[in-house]
């Protein structure tokens, strides 16, 4: 027996780079595995939510805790920054009112994709060190040092990009999220689907934005490093809350028709081929202003010559990355993620596919290790989304 | 008396006795544990000849899929009917009711060297 298709099979070895939650989870039964150069838990084989299934349902069910501070956080400080960072992506940044926060990508000068990032405008007097004019950004783990020295690069000592390593990222997402958070931060309540706040947990000032990558409503927290374990066993103390791994966050965002930056999105796929194009400004689609405008802009107007679509292959054996997309026998594309969605009962996937072939219901099929899969074009998300938008 | 064989690669067969040519595979317990929530099992059809290695099923787990290899060459003379519909019972019964086919032994000498129960654990052990 082998593992043919997963980066995670191996323990996690003494070079990795733990989180200021490694300790935690090793204390909590995690199962830890090398996830972009870090010692993250897979699953929890502790407690009463273990394994990627029961950690999945109980995210859908309650409220799942999950440590994200492998991602790279960063401030964005000067005057006018969000026209410096507008230069570097498609999303209006102008109008980004405070207290809110919005999705985009990097995007290269070939119209791909750098990466995806969020990117906050705080709330006045919230970041009392880094003044009124800055701009908070969550971006890859894998990519983090790339991003940072490509945003760096494009500032031209206009504004200053400070990269925030100590501070650690944690997630609490499912319809019991907003319930649970607000027992220690009631002010949370009032908060809307991408809202941003600077908030106190039991004392320790918190960046609390309402979003997350699951499809259900919840908060992602930055907190200090050093806070980042007490303000973890505080959330788990509350009975809906349980400690869920990567596993789970995969099956969960790839229901919910979310991209995984290096499967679904990279530098060769442009926004409005993977489906993006909701995150693309107005004004920026009058203006262009950002890398590889004129590919996006042109398939804004032409229509792209590739899809993100979702899959849904017929019978019970999983698609999986990379595996070939056939319409009628010809080639058409990729499965870009795929896998089993606990939620639906039944394999799932994204692919990217010729435009001619990206229409819901179109029969297509997959190339699987030994036989040919049937499957359709289906509408994303494959969850409908919960998000709390007020 | 039963005989209980392990491979490196976490294959077990069972067999009646030390000369039988029937014998029944599955994958460990420790196997089925690496690979986490089974959702679909890949069986091979009853009456095909597999070589000693060769791939007869892939187990498809929520995080993955695997092969499984054949710790001998033979003729598969059956396949578990119940993971059609429980994919599952592999992990909750790996080394029994969990079993994934029965084969028919070509040459059963190409069992030896395979590890018994305590060298399989010893084994295991190396592996931390």
């Amino acid at each position: 027996m082998s593992d043919s298709d997963t980066p995670t099979g191996t323990p996690a070895g003494a070079d990795l780079t733990d989180t200021p939650l490694t300790g935690l989870h090793r204390a909590l039964g995690g199962r830890l595995v090398p996830f972009a150069g870090y010692a993250m838990p897979l699953q929890y084989d502790d407690g009463p939510v273990r394994g990627i299934l029961a950690e999945h349902h109980h995210t859908r069910t309650a409220a799942g805790l999950f440590d994200v501070s492998h991602m790279g956080q960063a401030i964005l400080t000067g005057r006018g920054v969000a026209g410096w960072l507008e230069r570097l992506v498609p999303a209006d940044l102008s109008e980004l009112r405070a207290g809110r926060m919005r999705y985009t990508q990097l995007t290269t000068e070939d119209g791909g994709i750098r990466d995806d990032l969020m990117v906050a405008r705080p709330t006045p007097h919230a970041l009392d060190d880094w003044g009124d004019d800055a701009l908070f950004l969550v971006v890859n783990a894998a990519t983090k040092e790339d991003d940072f020295a490509h945003i760096a690069g494009a500032l031209a000592g206009q504004a200053q990009l400070t990269p925030l390593p100590a501070r650690a990222l944690i997630a609490l997402q499912g319809p019991q999220a907003a319930a649970v958070l607000a027992r220690i931060a009631p002010a949370v309540a009032e908060m809307r689907f991408m809202e941003w706040r600077a908030l106190a947990l039991d004392g320790i000032g918190a960046w609390i934005s309402r979003s997350g990558y699951t499809g259900e409503d919840g908060f992602e927290i930055s907190v200090a490093a050093d806070e980042a374990e007490t303000v973890a066993r505080r959330l788990l103390a509350e009975p809906e809350v349980a400690p869920i791994g990567l596993g789970a966050r995969d099956t969960l965002r790839l229901e919910a028709g979310l991209c995984l930056y290096g499967q679904d999105i990279d530098r060769t796929i442009s926004p409005v081929e993977a489906g993006l194009a909701w995150s693309i400004g107005r004004r920026r689609r009058r203006e262009g202003g950002f890398p590889g405008a004129e590919r996006i802009l042109g398939e804004l107007s032409d229509g792209a010559p590739r899809r993100r679509i979702g899959l849904l292959p017929e019978g019970r054996q999983p698609v999986r990355a990379g595996q070939t997309v056939e319409a009628g026998g010809q080639p058409v594309g990729r499965v870009t993620s795929g896998g089993f969605g606990p939620s639906v009962g039944r394999p799932v996937a994204m692919a990217l596919v010729d435009a001619a072939a990206a229409r819901t219901g179109t029969p297509l099929s997959v190339t699987g290790r030994s036989r040919a899969v049937d499957a359709s074009v289906a509408d994303l998300p494959f969850v409908p989304p919960r998000y709390h938008r007020g | 008396m039963t005989t209980l064989l392990f491979t490196r690669d976490h294959e077990w067969i069972r067999r009646d006795s030390a000369d039988s040519t029937d014998g029944t595979i599955g994958i460990t317990h420790y196997a089925q544990d690496q690979l986490g929530d089974i959702v679909f099992i890949e069986l091979p059809e009853v009456g095909r000849a597999v070589v000693k290695g060769e791939e007869f099923a892939v187990i498809e787990s929520v995080k993955a899929a695997s092969e499984v290899y054949a710790p001998a060459s033979g003729t598969i003379a059956a396949v578990n009917p119940a993971l059609a519909d429980s994919p599952a019972l592999v992990n909750e019964s790996a080394e029994a009711d969990g079993w994934l086919i029965r084969l028919t032994l070509a040459n059963p000498a190409e069992l030896d060297g395979l590890f018994d129960a305590d060298g399989y654990q010893a084994y295991l052990a190396e592996l931390g």
